[in-house]
């Protein structure tokens, strides 16, 4: 039986990039940058990972290792204003259980050459019982970006 | 449930004491008697109580007394799920945006290139 629960959070995290804003807001429009950061690899575009970046549009990425849980993210584009803020909603699901629903917002803020990033989520974490699941895609994420890191080629 | 928020400062100051920490370690294994706990401890039953005490007070631990046996659990499973999801949220998007600082830089050393 799944015990029901919900949990809310919201978290910020800030980044500052030695790039115009014109180039920080395109690694997020363009749907071949995007794949190459959000998940990982480019080749991933049209191969689980699909982006419709504009208002109503859709973004969808269904990933996971094999036999074992999938991992699907589902998010739709409500605000978008170019090189200044994006916000969008998304679901994560393992397998069939849908495990939470997040607001993202998204701002940019130009100062000088560097832009600042500020990446804001709030969401609702439900049932709780998937947290395996959860922690295996954390750790499996945070590996995968040591290991890049080290090799030096996150492409 | 879980509408209160995470009071991280006192589960850090009752975490800041090695016996504490010794007794956590052992909740973890399941839960034990107030004696269970004072047992590989060098202290009387009543200062393992006191710091049971603290345990109890941020929430890290659960006591219920049955008849004189005092029983102690961990009493966050749910709590620290929802802490889990944050941490593994929070990092997948560190990560994410880490990888974003690096094609921004492939991208600019391929525009720079004559």
């Amino acid at each position: 039986m799944t015990q029901r629960s919900v949990a809310h959070d919201t978290f910020v995290i800030e980044r500052s990039y030695d790039a115009p804003v014109t180039q920080v807001f395109g690694a997020w429009a363009d749907p071949t940058l995007k794949a190459r950061w959000f998940v990982g690899s480019a080749e991933a575009l049209g191969a689980g990972y699909d982006l419709d970046f504009r208002v109503g549009g859709r973004e969808a990425f269904r990933g996971g290792s094999p036999g074992g849980t999938v991992h699907t993210y589902e998010s739709r584009f409500h605000d978008i204003v170019p090189e200044q803020r994006i916000v969008y909603t998304y679901e994560m699901y393992a397998d069939e259980a849908r495990i939470s629903v997040s607001v993202a917002t998204v701002e940019f803020q130009s100062v000088g050459a560097v832009t600042r990033l500020v990446l804001t989520e709030q969401g609702v974490f439900l049932d709780g019982h998937d947290t395996a699941a959860q922690r295996e895609e954390g750790t499996r994420t945070f590996l995968e970006s040591l290991a890049a890191s080290l090799s030096g080629d996150a492409s | 449930m879980l509408d209160q928020t995470i009071d991280l400062d006192r589960t850090f100051q009752a975490l800041a004491d090695q016996s504490r920490r010794t007794m956590v370690e052992r909740l973890t294994l399941g839960p034990a008697s107030v004696s269970e706990l004072a047992a590989p401890l060098a202290m009387s039953l009543a200062a393992v109580l006191q710091h049971v005490q603290v345990l109890e007070s941020c929430g890290l631990v659960k006591t219920q007394k049955v008849g004189r046996t005092r029983t102690c659990r961990i009493e966050r499973a749910a709590m620290s799920a929802a802490e889990q999801w944050i941490t593994d949220r929070r990092r997948g998007w560190e990560a994410r945006l880490d990888r974003l600082g690096d094609v921004l830089n492939e991208v600019a050393a391929t525009e720079e290139r004559p």
